[in-house]
């Protein structure tokens, strides 16, 4: 049996709900774009259920402590088809059986969904360590990301506690939306594609504050400063901060 | 503005050779400023040599009273001398902190005039951050030996984190290049925040409106390979600060030379011992989170740590008669010691073999360095070999295995 659904976990959870529903627990998932117009007999079409969803995820609450039932949330935000299948069968077997089944590494669906959870969080805890801020010239504090994974809902408690007088957006130019926050709530936000095309170039583009630039070169070179050049370890340091992240980081583009 | 930059360039570069940058172990929360403490620290950037930026660490001043030969700041040493202001500082770590670029200050000093007076001015600006600015982002400030202890009490008051560093192992070896130091002075002050926060601690359990004092605890740093100690020495020497003072943190910083006269350090090209250096790191993980005792990894007759191979290894080495390890029937601690295995591995050991004997292909997955740690263990499948393990063939073959691409590969003797 194939169930296809839209690819948001709302969906997913859905397609758990509707599994058992229909006591159907064989089930691949496909995306409905993956299988548009083909004609199987095979194929259930799932569609995003809020109460259907929300009694699944309400369900694992009651099974499992809140931030193990938040796992397989953050697992998904990995976007990996695969990961998305374990999930899927993961929440089953939880409901089915035993909720313990999360803990047998010796099973490779769960060391799978492990890996994945591990990746989400390394990300996470990068985002947390890698976003700069550029101040404008309106004082809003601004950030472009491009993260591995879709790791922003993750990070919005972490920085709205932290900078909570200082109205600041993170903005994910891999998956086009941000987050805002305006000194009470956050809230999610996209802008226009020449807006965005704009970002790829920050500094050119956002209108920065006076003091701003004085204080990305004073970064710039306390960040040479405090290199010690006979401990020099290139490999250490690509390792922890990998090339890719390079391009929205003030110590990396410090071209003199 | 230029002179700014010029005075952050001096004092960062001065402030690089405490290799502190830990930013964890505090819970300081936002109270309506900015700014809080991650528990677990973070690391915002690296540097080229690889080493964690997590605080913006800086000398308020390099003018120092003091001539110790191994550091730069010496007074006889001929180099620039700046000071920031205490607005300077403050400016710096707000406008960095808000930039996400720190986690916060790491701030140090020179000794000029005297003690006190220095000690004073790092207290007025860990202050002035917290009440002023309402910066709750973390602090870690160097305690001044010799400061009185009201000023130290009252700084404790405003950091997360306090250390001074013991510079040499020995009392011995500071004697040989710094004559007007001690640990005395070293050991007065630590002892004395340690029964202040003891104290802080029990009166929060009664009283709830206890401010927290030095909540992520105080740390020291040893400088290896100026002097002659060996690792025994060094490692007694931690154990001792561990125990008797709670420290969180003791750091090992390979000598790195500087421009000097004394003939009795290290000069100018002489690598520091990195390796070495991480092999110390390694035994203070091993006493602080493996329940290792000292004596098991150094002892009278095993005074230096090997430097080819890590010392869990080398420990399991030197006792064969304790292995192999059952990993389907033995306790946490026994698994641990199984070089290749580490705490997050060994609790999914335990956590797994609930649902069934394990076999190698279980554990060559789990995250373990399987081609070490399968001389030490035996799973489910796992052959039986009879006899001794012979630990000679192990070690050559661990060794091979690493090193298989260097061509320097030291040979030992099959006897």
């Amino acid at each position: 049996m194939i169930y296809s659904y839209d690819g948001s976990y709302q969906g997913l959870l859905t397609a758990v709900f509707t599994a058992f529903e229909y006591k159907e627990y064989n089930v691949k998932l496909a995306l409905d774009s993956e299988l548009q117009g083909a004609l199987f007999d095979q194929i259930k079409h799932i569609s995003s259920d809020s109460t259907k969803s929300n009694r699944v995820y309400q369900g694992l609450y009651k099974i499992l402590p809140q931030n193990k039932a938040m796992d397989f949330w953050r697992a998904f935000l990995s976007e990996d088809p695969e990961i998305r299948q374990t999930i899927f069968e993961l929440i089953i077997k939880s409901f089915k059986n035993d909720i313990s089944i999360l803990q047998n590494y010796g099973d490779e669906r769960v060391l799978r969904f492990h890996q994945a959870l591990r990746k989400v969080n390394r990300e996470r805890h990068r985002m947390k360590a890698f976003v700069r801020f550029q101040k404008d010239n309106n004082g809003m504090y601004v950030s472009i990301v491009e993260p591995d994974f879709n790791v922003l809902p993750l990070i919005i408690s972490f920085f709205k506690n932290r900078y909570a007088d200082q109205p600041w957006l993170i903005y994910d130019n891999k998956r086009q939306y941000g987050i805002l926050y305006d000194l009470h709530t956050v809230t999610e936000v996209t802008i226009t594609k020449e807006q965005s095309k704009a970002l790829q170039h920050p500094g050119q583009h956002i209108e920065v504050d006076a003091t701003d630039s004085l204080y990305t070169k004073l970064w710039q070179s306390y960040f040479k400063s405090t290199n010690i050049e006979a401990r020099k370890n290139l490999k250490l340091h690509l390792q922890h901060v990998p090339k890719r992240y390079w391009k929205y980081l003030p110590e990396k583009l410090d071209k003199d | 503005m230029e002179r700014l930059e010029e005075k952050l360039k001096i004092l960062a570069d001065a402030a690089k050779y405490d290799v502190s940058c830990s930013s964890s172990g505090s819970k300081r929360k936002n109270t309506g400023g900015i700014g809080d403490a991650s528990y677990s620290g973070i690391c915002h950037t690296y540097t080229e040599d690889g080493r964690c930026v997590s605080l913006l660490k800086i000398l308020l001043t390099n003018h120092c009273i003091y001539d110790c030969a191994f550091c730069v700041s010496r007074r006889s040493n001929d180099i620039q001398r700046a000071a920031f202001t205490v607005e300077e500082v403050v400016q710096l770590t707000m406008n960095f902190y808000r930039r996400n670029y720190i986690e916060g200050l790491f701030l140090s000093s020179g000794i000029f005039k005297n003690a006190d007076y220095t000690m004073e001015r790092l207290l007025r600006i860990a202050k002035k951050l917290r009440t002023e600015e309402r910066y709750n982002g973390y602090i870690h400030l160097k305690t001044i030996p010799g400061a009185s202890e009201e000023l130290i009490q009252q700084a404790g008051l405003y950091v997360d984190r306090m250390s001074i560093n013991l510079e040499l192992p020995t009392d011995a070896g500071l004697k040989l290049v710094a004559p007007e130091k001690d640990h005395d002075s070293v050991r007065k002050p630590l002892a004395f925040v340690n029964d202040k926060l003891k104290q802080y601690k029990n009166e929060k359990k009664s009283l709830k409106h206890i401010p927290s004092f030095v909540p992520a605890g105080q740390s020291t740093q040893m400088v290896i390979g100026a002097t002659p100690e060996n690792d025994y020495e060094i490692m007694q020497v931690a154990d001792d600060f561990y125990t008797n003072y709670n420290l969180k943190r003791v750091y090992y910083s390979g000598y790195i030379p500087i421009a000097n006269t004394d003939s009795l350090l290290p000069q100018i090209g002489t690598k520091p011992p990195l390796v070495r250096e991480n092999r110390l790191y390694q035994t203070d993980w091993l006493m602080r989170f493996y329940g290792f005792k000292i004596h098991e990894i150094l002892n009278p007759e095993f005074q230096n740590l090997d430097l080819e191979i890590d010392p869990k290894l080398s420990w399991a080495l030197r006792h064969p008669h304790l292995f192999p390890i059952d990993i389907n029937t033995a306790d946490y601690w026994t698994i641990i010691r199984i070089p290749g295995v580490g705490r997050q591995s060994a609790m999914k050991i335990i956590q797994a073999r609930k649902f069934g004997k394990l076999r190698e292909y279980q554990l060559k997955k789990m995250g373990i360095a399987y081609n070490r740690a399968r001389h030490f263990m035996i799973c489910a499948d796992s052959l039986i070999t009879l006899g001794d393990i012979k630990m000679d063939n192990v070690r050559r073959h661990i060794l091979q295995g690493t090193l298989h691409n260097q061509s320097s590969v030291t040979q030992l003797s099959l006897f």
